[in-house]
């Protein structure tokens, strides 16, 4: 059940690459890496379950708490051209 | 098969960060590498380094490179060396690079055959203090954790050290990202 779950989820992580790669605005690559670090949260959770390690659930946590730093990042630059 | 899913995406992101010329794509790229690679490093049970990796690597690392790039250009330009890399000396040289890079690769990769296996409990890394540290470390510094007993009391004066050496280094960020308003 895991397994199969893991197993889509790298699937629609291939589509993410091919959208990170081709572009063409820069926007489809923020969003791209954006899903990319959502894929990455639910993925570490279902690896927890498929190695027997469900401790993994809290690190997903943590990870879902720091993957959005880019992306505010990259907004803030696009909208003011700089970080102050 | 996860294992080499995650390769797989890593040289590709890889190859796609180095080869796009506008520099925001090539940083957004970039930490998305950063993230698959905290998805390697907790695939072989480093969840501490994992962590570092997602915060430096896709985090901080990233805001970085975006606050360089807004006080520099965001596209790469062309420099005037891609017309003279026809020549006959240049393309002559890239290939001598290019030699030595791959037998260095190869020998690399080649004294990775002498490595224990992947968690060997034969490990020299494994029978060295190790033992020590597991067994008495609860006795001899009163700390139930003995990660942290290495860290804060066997290794201490180091550790103080490094704190020592990422404080000066975020001092130095800080004064050189702050707001320049007096100018």
């Amino acid at each position: 059940m895991f397994e199969i779950a893991a197993i889509v989820i790298v699937l629609g992580a291939v589509l993410v690459l091919y959208r990170a790669i081709k572009g063409p605005r820069v926007y489809d690559r923020a969003l791209a890496v954006n899903v990319m670090g959502t894929k990455t949260v639910v993925l570490l959770a279902l690896m927890g379950f498929i190695y027997e390690r469900p401790h993994f659930l809290d690190i997903a946590l943590v990870y879902a708490l720091i993957t959005f730093i880019a992306t505010i990042a990259f907004l803030k630059y696009r909208e003011t051209g700089g970080l102050d | 098969m996860i294992d080499f899913m995650l390769l797989f995406f890593l040289v590709i992101f890889a190859i796609a960060a180095i080869s796009m010329k506008d520099l925001l794509s090539a940083v957004m790229i970039f930490s998305a590498y950063s993230l698959i690679m905290a998805l390697v490093w907790m695939r072989m049970n480093a969840v501490d380094v994992a962590f570092t990796e997602a915060a430096v690597g896709a985090g901080i690392t990233t805001v970085l490179l975006i606050a360089a790039l807004s006080r520099t250009k965001r596209r790469e330009e062309n420099s005037p060396q891609s017309e003279i890399t026809n020549s006959k000396s240049i393309q002559r040289r890239l290939l001598l690079s290019l030699i030595t890079v791959i037998v260095t690769g190869a020998m690399l990769v080649y004294s990775t055959i002498d490595m224990p296996d992947f968690g060997d409990p034969d490990a020299p890394a494994n029978l060295h203090v190790a033992a020590r540290y597991i067994e008495k470390s609860y006795e001899e510094t009163g700390v139930v954790n003995f990660v942290t007993a290495v860290l804060a009391s066997y290794r201490g004066y180091d550790t103080l050290g490094e704190v020592v050496v990422i404080f000066t280094a975020g001092v130095g960020v800080v004064l050189l990202l702050r707001r320049r308003k007096e100018q």
